[in-house]
This record gives structure tokens, sequence and C-alpha cells, in this order.
């Protein structure tokens, strides 16, 4: 079985992933409906912007992060201010880099999934009456959930794995922000770690295929609660 | 007058436009494909904004370019019966009819006018297509329309089926006694359910 470190590890992963996956699930879905049914001035800008942490080398996205969270920074003197706190070495500054790293990949899976619900549905909705916000919660929510659930375990999965950004921002510090991917690396440096490193990479496979399987799971699930099947 | 309608759109390379008054009873557009039928009714509901002109039915003004008005279209009161049924796919019959319902009790009467009883508990899917169109028909009726806009209500329907939604609207028209618009490019269908007949 896993020892003390290694659950240490997992269950940091874990939550890591979780609360990036939460924190990252209200924008992603806003700006997916946004980027798929509102025409406005400037959208390639935003669509553009939402995607580059898929293309900037993530020690890049890291270290913006940590200019940004530092203690003089925008965003961390204002953390400091108000709430008296830091997530620089945090497992909360974790969070933020692979909430960051695994938005674009949310997004596009919701974008997709909302580009899916027919239109037409929408505009019979409204002649019978409903309004922007019925129409939003009684059909291109229920109707894109699938995807929207999809992306959302994506993002859960991305998230675990986030190496770059992290190490970057918020450093490799055991207990802390070690998650998975940056314990491996770490086991990677010394010598004779192999067998260290077989395990925790087994977990990170075993993780990521749960996770992939809970995915096609809930899809199903959605979808026959959606259309009786 | 129920129907005054004086629009123009540009839509790519075709330019749509009607201009045409009409009393109660149903009124037919009749035009080949692509004269830009559906547009008008899009345009009538609210679903298609059109570059100049004025709509106004049963004497209230839906959009008028002059003015500034255009009413959205969760306010104009447009039982629009689209070409495709466009039932919600996740919602039983029932809950489709009831969507756009302003009064649950007049529900049985409707589903008894169209014969749909025997549906209530289905899902879309499993619906023919004659099926699903009474259906659509229905949901219409019950938001409590104006008007009614009805878009090749008869199309890819076999020939019994056609019958049977003929009659369903030769009822609507001649019970519910709303002003109707229908698009169609079958001038048997114009012949035997027109008021009168526009042709686009």
């Amino acid at each position: 079985m896993l020892s003390a470190d290694e659950w240490t590890i997992l269950a940091l992963s874990l939550r890591v992933g979780a609360v990036a996956m939460a924190a990252a699930l209200p924008p992603a879905f806003a700006l997916a409906w946004l980027l798929a049914r509102v025409r406005f001035p400037g959208k390639v800008l935003v669509d553009a912007l939402v995607h580059l942490p898929l293309v900037v080398p993530p020690v890049v996205t890291g270290w913006l992060l940590l200019l940004a969270f530092a203690p003089a920074g925008p965003v961390g003197s204002l953390l400091q201010h108000w709430f008296g706190i830091s997530v620089l070495f945090r497992w909360t500054g974790a969070a933020i880099a692979a909430a960051i790293m695994a938005l674009p990949l949310m997004v596009r899976a919701m974008r997709l999934s909302i580009e899916a619900v027919d239109a037409g549905l929408e505009n019979a909705a409204r002649t019978l009456g409903a309004g922007p916000w019925r129409v939003f919660w009684t059909l291109t929510l229920p109707l894109s959930l699938p995807g929207v659930l999809a992306g959302a375990v994506l993002g859960f999965a991305r998230s675990i794995g986030e190496f770059g950004a992290t190490i970057t921002f918020v450093s490799n510090v055991p207990g802390e922000t070690q998650t998975l991917p940056l314990a491996i690396y770490s086991a990677l440096q010394q010598p004779g770690a192999e067998a260290t490193v077989w395990r925790l990479s087994g977990i990170a496979v075993a993780v990521s295929f749960a996770a992939l399987l809970a995915s096609e799971w809930l899809t199903r699930r959605v979808r026959r609660g959606l259309h009786g099947v | 007058m129920a129907f005054e309608i004086q629009v123009a759109k540009r839509l790519g390379e075709a330019e749509i436009a009607l201009d045409c008054v009409a009393g109660d009873g149903l009124t037919m557009l009749f035009g080949p494909s692509g004269t830009g039928k559906t547009s008008v009714l899009n345009m009538v509901a609210g679903l298609l904004r059109p570059d100049r002109g004025r709509i106004s039915v049963a004497g209230r003004v839906l959009f008028d370019a002059a003015t500034g008005v255009d009413v959205p279209p969760q306010h104009r009161r447009a039982g629009y019966v689209f070409q495709d049924p466009r039932l919600f796919p996740h919602r039983r019959v029932r809950a489709n009819l009831l969507y756009g319902a302003r009064d649950e009790r007049a529900l049985p009467a409707t589903v008894a006018m169209l014969g749909i009883g025997h549906l209530l508990d289905r899902w879309p899917r499993t619906l023919s297509g004659g099926e699903a169109r009474r259906v659509a028909i229905g949901r219409a009726l019950l938001s409590d329309p104006a008007f009614l806009l009805l878009d090749e209500p008869l199309s890819s329907l076999d020939r019994p089926r056609r019958a049977e939604i003929m009659d369903a609207l030769l009822r609507v028209r001649d019970e519910a006694r709303l002003p109707m618009l229908m698009v169609t490019h079958d001038p048997e269908e114009a012949e035997r359910l027109a008021t009168r007949v526009v042709t686009l």
C-alpha cells in the first residue's frame, strides 16, 4: 500500500485538482458561453487570451503569476492588504496555477458543447415567452451539461498533471506544493529512487484513468437523464 | 387588419421584400423555395430584424424602423410552429406542451383537439413526424398566442398524416379564431386552407 508520504502527495494533488477545477468552472463556463453565443468587438482577442496558457511556455505563465502574486505585485499586494494572506509557496498558489493552465481546455470543451445546442430550440423557447435567463436555465445549460461535465473532469486531470507553472510559481515544497508530477521530478533527481518514481507514476496514471472513467460515466448518466434513453 | 407587414431585408445576395395587409383567418404566404417566406415569418416572430419597414399584428406594432419599436420575441405572443418541430429533447411531451403555457387548465382541451393525449408521457425522440408536428402545434397554441405563424406544417409527412394535420389546422382556424400566417410552396394546400393567398 501507499506510504504516509505518498498519501500526502496524493491527497495534496487531489485537493489542488479539485479546488482548481471548482475555481475555474464558473469563469470557464461564462467564457465558453460568451464565445459560443455572443458577438462582440474584440472577441478574437478574448479567444486568444483564453488560449494563451495553452501555448505559452508554462514556465512563463508561472513567472508571470509570481510577479502578479508577489507581496509587491498587483494581486499579491491586494491579497495582503485585504485578507493578510499570501499564496506564495502555498497549495492555494498551486491551485491557482493549475486553474489558469486548465482554463483553456475547459473553455474549449464547454464551448463545443454549447455550440452544439441547437439555436433553433432556443429561438422556439423565445417565441414561447422565455426571456434570456429562462432560455439559459431550461435549455442551454441542461443540453450542454454533458460537455460541461466532461470539460470539468478534463480540467481536473490537467490540474493534477500541472508541472511547469506550478514549480515556477510556488516552488516544490513537500507537503505544501509538491503534487504528483513535482514529487516524481524530485525523485528523478535522487540517485536510486527509481522505485519511488515507478510507484508515483503508477498513482498518476491510476488517478488520470479514474478521472476519464468518471467523466465517461457522468456523461452517460446525464445523457440518460436528458433524453430518457 | 390582422397582419400589416411592410418589410425589406437583405440576406446575402437576396433581397426579401413584402408589403401586405391581411384580415382575419388564414393568410397563406405562397411561393417557390428560396423567396424568403421563412425569413418573413422570422421577422414577424422577432427572430430576424428587418432592415426597414413596419410590422403590426392584430393592432399591435411589433416592429417599426421609423420609431425604433422592436418588441423582443418573448413579448410578441407569436405562436410559431417551425418547419422542424423543435421539441425540447430533454423534456417529455407534457413538459414541452406546458413550456410556454400561461394557463395549465387549457391543456386538456388542446390535447383533445389535436388528439395527442396518449403521447403526454413520451419523450420527443420517440414520436413520429406527424405526432411531433401536432405536439409542436399544441405547444404554440398553449402559449396563449395573439397570432399563429406556421412554416410548412404539412411538409415531409405522408398522405394520411397530412390530412390529419390539415384537419387539426382547420379546427384551430375555426375554433381558436387566431389570425394565422402560413407558409407553403404547395398550391393544393394554399387552395384548401387559405382565406387569402399572398404570393411572394
